[in-house]
């Protein structure tokens, strides 16, 4: 497994760099609001490929609450921090499309609150299970988990259920698009979800490692309590 | 060409928050490690 992981990681940097070619050489530009469209190769994938860090940390908060196991809950932990930094790019390039397009910044519309809402869930997620120091801060933190991911769909149909400032969504909107953007869109959110996945590997590895450690210390400390490291 | 500085800002933007996000990860790999070497030492 470790050899695949450079290889892997060439693999998804070649991707990476395909896609970037696509979505600013090869998809046409639009007609009405020129190249501050392509933001869109870029913002769409990283909001599908949070929503889907998203729900894999609601499938591993669900088997860590049934079964207990570790694996579970590092999975969850791990998909919910790569989640908000894909939702924070999503967050932070809306605006700058929006700027130009829309002549503001952030409007307080349904579908740009949720989605700030949802960021803000997880990252308070992120503060539990940093700053919480018990044996049930995993439990809670795969309860507040259960809780964030019902908020997915939310802020994916919010658009549809409500009148709202933000463009319709690209598949299912009724809507058409250029096969080339599609193509570019596509191979952008390939893109983005093989390094996704790369960067929850290494996190993964990382926390096991982690946990390793804290019990190394813990055993020593106990062994040598006067010579505790920490 | 317009809205070429946006574009531009966006991708920068993104990239930047995930090199800034995996920095974090390598520094603290960087610290487990010399936690290890210390834990190994005694």
């Amino acid at each position: 497994m470790k050899k695949a992981f450079p290889i892997l990681g060439v693999l998804t940097a070649i991707l990476l760099s395909y896609a970037l070619y696509q979505a600013l050489v090869v998809a046409p530009t639009e007609q009405t609001m020129g190249n501050v469209q392509r933001i869109f190769y870029y913002h769409v994938p990283s909001a599908w490929t949070a929503f889907i860090l998203f729900f894999v940390n609601f499938g591993a908060s669900i088997v860590y609450l049934m079964t207990r196991k570790t694996a579970a809950d590092i999975v969850a932990l791990v998909t919910a921090e790569v989640g908000v930094v894909f939702c924070t790019v999503v967050l932070v390039t809306g605006p700058i499309w929006a700027r130009p397009v829309w002549g503001i910044w952030w409007t307080w519309d349904m579908r740009l609150t949720s989605t700030l809402v949802l960021w803000l869930i997880y990252v308070s997620y992120l503060f539990l299970r940093r700053f919480s120091s018990g044996g049930q801060t995993p439990s809670l933190a795969a309860a507040l988990a259960v809780l964030g991911a019902l908020c997915v769909p939310f802020v994916y149909f919010s658009i549809w259920f409500f009148r709202t400032q933000h463009p319709q969504p690209v598949m299912g909107g009724g809507g058409s698009i250029d096969p080339r953007m599609l193509h570019a869109l596509l191979i952008n959110w390939l893109a983005f979800s093989c390094f996704a996945f790369l960067v929850c590997w290494s996190r993964y590895r990382l926390e096991r490692l982690q946990r390793d450690v804290d019990q190394a210390h813990a055993l020593q400390s106990l062994l040598d309590p006067r010579g505790s490291p920490r | 060409m317009t809205g070429n500085p946006y574009l531009l800002a966006a991708y920068v933007v993104t990239w930047v928050i995930h090199i800034g996000y995996i920095s974090t990860i390598l520094t603290r790999y960087a610290k487990l490690k010399r936690e290890i070497l210390a834990l190994k030492k005694k």
